[in-house]
């Protein structure tokens, strides 16, 4: 059997037949994030846009260097998150086993405080308009929405962002701390208060991060409740709303905590993968969105019996390569054999084959995993931006595509280079350098390419390519269509009837129609009573009527409301606007839909209640 | 029931047969109640974010204070004088256990609750997300830890201690014999005689509390695996499908 990655991941397990499983993962290109925050806005619009987890992002982007969100997230020795390999090789929680948890269960001792995420805060606005008249011009204050009461803003999500705050703020970077810490470095130890003054010059990237979803997850270890879950399906880790009783350990189990808790509903919520899309075979919100379109999602097949031992490797270095040894090559008969008999469906199988992550990982090894030395097998994988070596090559007039420059200057520029290990190596810069190396020679092959001179196989020979495969990784990185970023199959058609428990053998498509009475339709009580309908028959509803809708997507059974979340823009559905009251019915019957005043939702006219939102009734199952 | 000889009075009957039971009753069919329709709302509700320091003594102390309390009244309450005797535990020695571990629990509780009321009402944002519900279950529960270490400190102070061993635990066995005899109780105490009604109301709150928390305790943690796997929710929908509405399904059998 032919598997990708290190030799020492699979040594002494020949002969074995894996215990095959698919997980949905993701690959981010930090080359081509340019800090908008648009992901992280419409995955708040979508899950947590409620009261209770104002302060939660399920997707934030962070400025490295920076603190992070949580605030210095990344010390352990602070937070105790993740594993720690006990003396006699095995894995255990860091912040402790089973009877330590239940003993410290009454007051959790490593909890962030809300002051480590923010204060979250709303604005006065009403005072705006109800102020007296006076010569001042009124202010909203902001008003904290844990109190009530006034309070000053002194930190955000992200209030750091593109190095704000100066050093000082990137100074408690644990990043750069562990940097200072390493004994082996002492030239970096020298070098680290030099940092501190050319940082802002030299580095800065963006990192946008969502939940893991880890192979071998703290956050589920650490539920005392087993409220938290790994779908055998395709790997997504939920938390099950009904089950979690708010004991709060996962938050502290989790090392890039990503777990958070609604301080209004007492329960722990987390990012979800975004499964009511994945399983229609879309994309995340936040790759769906994002602007760099820098975000891949695929399966990746992999090994469930190796995780333990993978994860549990002796060097922190060597897990990256441990955890490329859990992957199985899903273009190998013996795997795909063997993934037919754990049931996974064909097309899952095909879909594996054809996955972007697949190729990011292990066909051009680019993408690295965040943080591996936390042992959780991370599925949310991070090509490194090389940009930060060009741009300093830029800065000090060379030629930032040409092979040579970029190569010795990922030598020379050992500080970003030993930053990004930081990250992705667990401190390794072998794997960080091999990486760059072959992004700054597709810039440099590519060039030659886009100059019209011819393509130069040595180029790529020197990272060990042909031309061929950087050409494909070229399209791949560069210019890949929707189709080839995001490959996911949908969840299977046998399972439809249970993936959604519609009790019934009816088609998705049949419950959702507009006029369902099904066990869907709206209850003897109106429009709000009956059986909540799932989320998933509502987005299939949504996105069905939107995507093959050739003007706009009106819903034509609801006369008064319009969902703002579904329309697209063009023209005026009807309902978007409430009755036009009888008095002034000349005036209205002359205007036409054009008219400016009248065509978007900017319009003064109420809308009070145009806004039925598909926002998803608990945040998770 | 049929007590023809000595007929025991009516507001004995009420107050030692009806309430208990009926308190029982509540916190029982309350906690199924609540588990069938509101498995979203059972949880601690923790107020850790918004505050650390004050509860990291508080809760600790309160909780573990509450737990020795509660094994305390399990020993004394269902365990008869005389199986403890057969052991060779003389009374002497049990009465000074019960009231050395019982004074350090004792102790422990009040301070944990004193803290974390001081903590609820004093800061903000604790504050702000308390509900009435709590205020009210505060009420009663600080009720009844003071009614019962006032009992307990007055009939040790003043009268030399007070064997409830004798009385109030055959009344408890017999209730949950489903033999009641409420006979006994007529001449127990009156502060005892408080503590107990108080206690019984709080178990009738109980289920509709944030105190439902500690019928979830998380025991099967200690044997479970680590990571959870599970198959994709078959729910879907918020509940499993009505009684008479599930799906026909087939049972395969070996064999064709
Ligand atoms: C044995 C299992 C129990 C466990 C594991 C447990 C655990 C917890 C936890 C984790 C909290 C949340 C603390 C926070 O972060 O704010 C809590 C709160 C609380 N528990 Fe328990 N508990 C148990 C039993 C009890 C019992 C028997 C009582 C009362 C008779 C009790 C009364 C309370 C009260 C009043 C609070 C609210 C504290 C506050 O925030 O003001 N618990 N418990
Ligand atoms: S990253 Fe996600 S799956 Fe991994 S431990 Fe944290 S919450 Fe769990
Ligand atoms: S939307 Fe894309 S480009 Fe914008 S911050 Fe998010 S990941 Fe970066």
């Amino acid at each position: 059997m032919r598997i990708w990655g290190g030799p020492g991941a699979r040594r002494g397990r020949r002969g074995r037949e894996p215990r095959v499983m698919a997980q949905m993962a993701m690959v981010m290109n930090l080359d081509k994030c340019i800090g908008c925050h648009t992901c992280s806005v419409t995955c708040k619009q979508a899950w947590t846009n409620r009261s209770g987890v104002e302060y939660a992002w399920f997707n934030n982007v962070e400025t490295r260097p920076g603190q992070g969100y949580p605030r210095t997230y990344e010390d352990q020795q602070r937070w105790q998150g993740g594993w720690v390999r006990t003396r006699d090789g095995r894995l255990k929680p860091r912040s402790g086993g089973r009877i330590k948890k239940l003993l410290t269960i009454f007051a959790n001792p490593k909890l962030p405080s809300i002051r480590d995420y923010y204060e979250p805060w709303t604005y006065d606005y009403e005072h705006l308009v109800a102020a007296p008249a006076s010569s001042d011009t009124p202010v909203a204050r902001p008003v904290s929405l844990l109190t009530g009461k006034d309070t000053t803003i002194s930190w955000s999500a992200n209030w750091d962002d593109s190095l704000a705050g100066g050093n000082e703020i990137a100074a408690g970077d644990p990043v750069l701390a562990s940097l200072r810490d390493r004994p082996d470095n002492s030239v970096l130890q020298q070098v680290s208060d030099r940092v501190r003054q050319e940082f802002e010059r030299t580095f800065l990237f963006f990192l946008p991060r969502i939940c893991e979803h880890c192979l071998n997850p703290t956050c589920a270890a650490a539920c005392p409740s087993g409220a938290i879950y790994k779908r055998a399906e395709d790997g997504i880790v939920l938390i099950d709303q009904d089950r979690c009783r708010g004991w709060r350990m996962c938050i502290s189990g989790c090392p890039y905590k990503k777990v958070y808790f609604n301080h209004r509903t007492g329960k722990a919520e987390k990012c979800t993968f975004c499964f009511p899309r994945i399983e229609l075979g879309q994309p995340t919100i936040c790759a769906e969105t994002c602007v760099g379109r820098l975000r891949y999602i695929g399966l990746m097949l992999y090994d469930a019996d190796a995780v333990a031992q993978a994860a549990a490797v002796e060097k922190e270095t060597d897990l990256y390569e441990a955890q490329k040894g859990v992957f199985l090559d899903p273009h190998d008969p013996e795997v795909v054999a063997a993934a037919q008999r754990a049931g996974i469906p064909d097309d899952w199988i095909e879909a594996a084959q054809r996955s972007p992550v697949w190729d990011l990982i292990m066909r051009y090894q680019v993408a690295l995993p965040l943080h591996p030395e936390y042992r959780t097998l991370p599925m949310v994988w991070y090509i490194p931006p090389l940009s930060p070596v060009v741009d300093v090559l830029r800065d000090t007039g060379h030629d930032g595509e040409d092979v040579g420059n970029l190569f010795g200057a990922v030598e020379a520029l050992r500080i970003p280079v030993q930053y990004l290990a930081g990250l992705f190596s667990a401190g390794d810069p072998k794997p960080v350098t091999a990486v760059l190396r072959r992004l700054a020679a597709m810039r440099a092959y590519q060039r030659r390419i886009n100059l019209g001179e011819p393509a130069d196989e040595s180029i790529a020979a020197t990272v060990g390519m042909t031309g061929a495969q950087m050409e494909e990784m070229y399209r791949l990185l560069a210019i890949a269509k929707y189709e080839q970023r995001y490959v996911i199959p949908k969840a299977h058609a046998e399972d439809a009837h249970r993936l959604e428990a519609l009790g019934t053998e009816c088609s998705l498509a049949k419950l959702a129609g507009p006029g369902a009475r099904g066990p869907y339709g709206p209850g003897p009580f109106g429009e709000s009573s009956g059986t909540p309908v799932p989320v998933g028959v509502e987005t299939f509803q949504m996105l069905r009527v939107r995507q093959s809708a050739d003007t706009v997507a009106a819903p034509r059974d609801k006369q008064t409301r319009v969902n703002l979340l579904n329309w697209d823009g063009k023209g005026r559905p009807e309902g978007l606007f409430p009755p036009q009251r009888k008095d002034g019915e000349r005036q209205t019957s002359d205007r036409t839909h054009n008219e400016p005043e009248n065509s978007g939702p900017h319009n003064n006219e109420p809308t009070s209640s145009e806004q039925e939102t598909s926002e998803p009734r608990d945040g998770q199952p | 029931m049929s007590m023809a000889a000595a007929q025991p009075p009516v507001t004995d009957v009420l107050l030692w047969v009806v309430y208990p039971y009926l308190c029982a009753l509540v916190l029982v069919g309350g906690l199924i109640w609540r588990y069938r329709y509101d498995k979203f709302g059972w949880t601690t509700r923790s107020s850790q974010l918004y505050e650390a320091t004050i509860l990291r003594w508080g809760s600790p102390l309160f909780h573990f204070g509450i737990l020795m309390v509660l094994i305390g009244h399990i020993g004394g309450l269902l365990i008869p004088k005389a199986w403890t005797q057969a052991v060779g535990i003389s009374d002497h020695v049990y009465h000074l256990m019960a009231v050395f571990i019982g004074t350090v629990a004792g102790a422990c509780t009040l301070i944990g609750l004193a803290i974390l009321i001081a903590r609820r009402r004093l800061t903000g944002p604790v504050f702000a997300a308390t509900t009435r519900n709590d205020k009210a279950m505060y009420v009663v529960l600080a009720g009844v830890i003071v009614l019962g270490l006032w009992a307990t400190v007055k009939a040790n102070a003043v009268g030399g201690g007070y064997d409830y061993r004798e009385t109030i635990s055959p009344w408890v066995r017999s209730l949950f014999l489903l033999r009641p005899d409420p006979t006994v109780m007529a001449a127990v105490p009156t502060s005892f005689q408080v503590h107990i009604l108080a206690a019984f109301t709080l178990f009738a709150l109980w289920p509709f509390t944030r105190l439902v928390h500690a019928f979830s305790a998380p025991v099967g943690y200690l044997t479970r695996p680590y990571v959870v796997y599970r198959s994709r929710d078959p729910r879907g929908g918020l509940r499993p499908p009505r009684r008479g509405w599930e799906p026909a399904r087939v049972t395969r059998k070996a064999g064709r």
